[in-house]
């Protein structure tokens, strides 16, 4: 995709520990609540132990008065023992979150320093941190912890902290891999170089980078330590008794489980609902930090591919093979969509090669996909129709759009190595398509499968067809991806940027295959690229486009001998292909403007030589001063006479 | 400041290549299973060395021995001395876990100090129960979880959200609670499945399934949710990804694109999370155990532990790696018969 839509991206790293993180977060109802709740936690703590000093000690309560449900002079009922459940577990929630914290303390101090030291000085102190850590992660935990308490009876710090260093291993991976990718930045180059000392580095520039992840990361492990904080305390391990404990409430209300069912469900509603506050709080930190890379998210896919009222509902007369018309792409943005592609009309015909050139975000790709109705994220044809087969694509319903991908129209990307199953045998994914589109058997497929691969001018099928895409060269994983398009045996081969990832020398040899199989089969092409060379080598008709409009249309011959638009004129200006002996090459100033600040007057205007005054007001209509040749320029006539 | 930097690359020498002479272990050995296998295996040994050992140091720390545990406070210092000399409890610790050693390299764990019994036959009787309480619940965690985790990666929206919610109900609800309310509703109220007690397979297969499906659920309830969240997560960003878009785009059915080629890919890396799940879930054992009154190892260690009785909480440790180092074994490998990209042809 070569337009810079606003996708989510969702590998983006978290990044947080500054004010205006805190501020997203806050912003947040989630956040509210699960903070509320904490600092209630906190607070009772702090207060119940001191405001209700017996509890902690008392071995039974009004025995007469024991297991009673809920009433006015008991909330939330009497245990076995006659005691308030209600205070027990408002004293119990100091050892529960003293251990949580213990837990995390533990983790935090162990994890952080040896993350950074791994990921920042890398070498020894890697490896050995790293193996320290596979070391650790084969611990059964478990029984380290039951034998350290065995030997410190009901002692909650050695408890809580063994978990802490067993728990740490995991946190320090996370730590390892947030600073590798820093530590590889040009500004701590800068500053390594400018002789900071590193841990002035570490501290001052790579701790809080990595702040974010740490935080994500502390709040679920929170939820995990208060998990075996109560588990532990369950096996009675953790907290002497009498003093209250919630997982000792519930082991006591287990106890008696049969007779009084009640007793288990206030400590254990408790546990359940402390987990979900630290837990939801992780996710909205999480959420909080990736907010300001990513634009929000349209849960609802907009499914109207509205017919708009100047495209009719039959196509064209005369039409070619693809005929698109008015097509127009937006993309949902923060406050409303954002247009990409607008009025792109263009056809080709059976047989025919067509090229789309322009600059990078000029909307090329998504015009092609947009073809065979797969827009990235969540895109959508707003505008426009695309008559292929005497159907409008543009408003197909998905199951008409399948029928036609692969079998009439096939696709070939510019990442050919991304664009195969990494777990399957290439030879495989060729017989799939060709299993679904000519109904072939499982036999006949892996023949013709074999078949294809020669044609793409393997010496040795067989061999190739046993490979796994990674064990192919580019050259070789685009030849396998343009014999899995040609499975169906497609009128159209779309190909975009079919050679841009590729060593120019494979760049050629792609170009030919492709050249020699649209003569062979007499398929029509469609070339999406950013190469003049691919433009002379391959194609029959140009459509040149800038900021999401076409702006001039044309044979080949034309376009080369006499560009009627001053961006086409400036772009081949700037091709290397065309301009050997230059020593320096000609580069077009300024940069695409990005969609949603598209000008009103010619888009062009601004980077443009020819550019008056006239230019900037109006939008430019696109007219046709030849037979077959057009333009989106007013002074394409003084273009004409420089 | 920054233009000066690009222009001498070398002024910090590049760490990454300081290790590019080390022979990579690949080479060594080339067969990727053989790799997998032998890596785990080297891990393993220094592992049970280290857990044995720390065990031994970890248990003589602790106050009071085993001589007085078994008599009491009662008896004579000669009668102490006399039973220590018995057990071998006078000798040095090196030469006690020395001893050991020796013994446990030839499968001999020793015998309980209490119960007289060998080790090996008191872990043995018992490991079944555990064994079966951890793949259970892994099986169902892995088949169901996945199960969830696919519906809603696929259906977005208000399912999508609902299954997100569900995997956040199932982490936050404690295995040993949700345990007991399965045991009021199941075997209280409803007479379903008895509330608590172990029926060995060889008894009887039903009552064996009958025992363990209030345990494996109320253990499984976790792994469900973890694995829900994983997998839900690894599809979305694998249905995200170009070659997925490509088999669109070349006509690829539904079906084969969500269930061969997405959750093939999905599924390398919600195996590499299965390890620490089944490492967790091991330690869920003995809470559910505990609750359910089943006659697992989890109680054993326990008991075992507070009564000081090293050979049969060394025993443990010993089973307890062994047990973490084959799940950890069992994932490596599917994660090579998943990927052909670790595999060497």
């Amino acid at each position: 995709m070569s337009t810079s839509v606003p996708v989510v991206d969702r590998g983006a790293k978290p990044s947080g520990g500054n004010p205006r993180f805190f501020r997203r977060l806050l912003r947040r109802p989630v956040a509210i609540v699960c903070c509320a709740y904490l600092a209630v936690l906190v607070g009772v703590a702090i207060v119940a132990p001191i405001a209700m000093p017996s509890v902690n000690s008392q071995n039974a309560g009004d025995l007469f008065g024991a297991n009673q449900l809920p009433s006015w002079s008991h909330l939330l009922g009497t245990d076995t023992l006659g005691r308030d459940v209600l205070s027990r577990l408002l004293v119990g929630d100091r050892v529960t979150l003293v251990g949580v914290v213990e837990a995390l303390v533990v983790v935090l101090v162990l994890a952080v320093p040896l993350g950074l030291a791994a990921g920042y000085l890398g070498g020894w102190t890697d490896r050995v941190v790293t193996w320290l850590a596979d070391l650790t992660f084969s611990l059964p935990a478990v029984v380290i912890i039951i034998v350290v308490l065995s030997v410190f009876p009901t002692s909650m710090l050695a408890g809580m902290a063994t978990f802490g260093v067993i728990a740490a291993p995991g946190l320090m991976r996370v730590v390892r891999s947030a600073t590798l990718p820093i530590r590889e930045e040009l500004y701590i180059k800068a500053a390594e170089a400018s002789g900071l000392s590193r841990t002035y580095i570490l501290t001052r520039h790579i701790l809080p980078r990595i702040a974010g992840v740490v935080i994500v990361q502390a709040s679920l492990l929170a939820a995990v330590a208060l998990g075996v904080q109560t588990g532990l305390a369950f096996l009675k391990l953790l907290v002497a008794d009498p003093a209250p404990s919630w997982g000792g409430m519930v082991a006591d209300g287990t106890s008696v489980l049969l007779l009084h069912p009640w007793l288990i469900i206030p400590p254990g509603a408790t546990i359940a609902v402390t987990m979900l506050a630290l837990s939801l709080l992780g996710d909205a930190v999480r959420d909080a930090a990736v907010e300001s890379w990513s634009a929000p998210v349209r849960t609802k896919r907009a499914a109207a591919k509205a017919a708009p009222a100047s495209a009719g509902t039959t196509p064209p007369a005369g039409a070619r093979l693809l005929t698109v018309q008015h097509l127009s792409v937006s993309f949902p943005g923060r406050e409303q969509d954002v247009r990409v592609v607008e009025d792109v009309s263009f056809g080709v015909a059976a047989g025919e090669i067509v090229g789309i050139v322009g600059e990078s975000g000029c909307g090329k790709s998504v015009t092609a996909s947009a073809i065979v109705g797969l827009l990235p994220g969540s895109g959508r044809i707003d505008g426009g129709s695309i008559w292929f087969g005497g159907k409008d694509l543009a408003r197909a319903s998905e199951a008409e759009l399948r029928k036609v991908r692969g079998r009439t129209i096939a696709f070939v990307s510019q990442e050919p190595m991304a664009s195969l199953d990494p777990a399957y045998r290439v030879g495989f994914q060729i017989e799939e398509a060709l299993r679904r589109h000519r109904g072939l058997s499982r036999a006949a497929a892996r023949a013709r499968a074999l078949e294809l691969l020669r044609d793409m001018h393997f010496v040795d099928p067989g061999a190739v067809a046993r490979r796994y895409p990674h064990e192919l060269s580019g050259g070789m994983a685009q030849r396998v991806a343009i014999a899995r398009a040609l499975a169906g045996e497609p009128e159209l081969l779309i190909a975009d940027e079919p050679t841009t990832a590729l060593d120019v020398t494979v760049q050629a040899e792609i170009l030919e295959l492709i050249r020699e199989l649209q003569m062979t089969r007499q398929m029509a092409v469609l070339v999406v690229t950013h190469d003049w060379g691919v433009v002379a080598d391959l194609c029959d008709r140009v459509v040149v486009m800038y900021a999401g409009q076409i702006v001039e249309r044309s044979d080949v011959q034309s376009i080369f001998d006499t560009p009627l638009h001053p961006y086409t004129e400036a772009l081949l200006a700037s091709n290397p292909h065309l301009e050997p002996e230059a020593a320096t090459l000609p580069m077009i100033p300024g940069t695409v403007p990005p969609p949603g600040s598209w000008p009103a007057g010619c888009r062009f205007s601004a980077r443009c030589r020819y550019a008056v005054a006239a230019c900037a007001e109006l939008e430019v209509a696109i007219e046709a001063p030849y037979q077959g040749h057009e333009t989106r320029c007013i002074r394409y006539g003084q273009l004409t006479k420089t | 400041m920054v233009r000066q930097v690009a222009a001498t690359p070398s002024a910090a020498p590049r760490r990454s290549d300081r290790t590019a002479w080390v022979p990579d272990r690949a080479v060594l050995v080339r067969n990727p299973v053989l790799r997998v296998v032998v890596r785990r295996c080297v891990i393993a040994v220094p592992l049970l060395f280290v857990v044995s050992a720390l065990t031994f140091v970890l248990v003589s720390l602790t106050p009071g021995n085993a001589a007085e545990q078994i008599l009491g406070t009662s008896a004579t210092p000669a009668e102490y001395a006399a039973l220590n000399r018995a057990l071998g409890l006078n000798l040095p610790l090196y030469e006690q876990y020395w001893n050991w050693l020796r013994h446990a390299l030839t499968g001999n764990l020793g015998q309980s100090i209490f119960t007289g019994q060998p080790v090996t036959q008191a872990i043995g009787q018992r490991l079944p129960v555990t064994l079966s309480l951890l793949v259970g619940a892994l099986v169902v965690s892995v088949v169901i979880g996945v199960g969830l985790g696919v519906f809603s990666a696929l259906r977005g929206g208000a399912v999508g959200r609902a299954a997100d919610a569900l995997a956040l109900i199932g982490f936050s609800l404690p295995a040993f609670w949700v345990g007991a309310e399965l045991i009021v509703i199941f075997a209280v109220w409803r007479h379903w499945f008895p509330a608590t007690g172990y029926v060995s397979i060889s008894d009887s297969p039903v009552g064996w399934l009958h025992s363990l499906v209030l345990p494996v659920f109320a253990l499984s309830l976790y792994g469900i949710a973890s694995t829900a969240k994983q997998t839900r997560e690894a599809m979305l960003d694998v249905l995200a990804s170009e070659h997925i878009r490509m088999a669109w785009a070349n006509g690829i059915s539904p079906r084969s694109i969500v269930f061969r080629h997405a959750l093939r890919n999905a599924s390398m890396r919600v195996v590499t999370v299965l390890g620490l799940l089944a490492v967790g879930l091991l330690g869920g054992t003995v809470l559910v155990e505990n609750v359910f009154a089943l006659p697992g190892l989890g109680s054993l260690m326990v008991t075992a532990a507070t009564q000081h009785d090293i050979p049969v909480v060394a025993g443990m440790a010993v089973y307890f790696t062994l047990i973490v180092v084959a799940i950890n074994l069992v994932v490596d490998l599917a994660y090579v018969w998943l990927n052909p990209r670790v595999r060497v042809r």
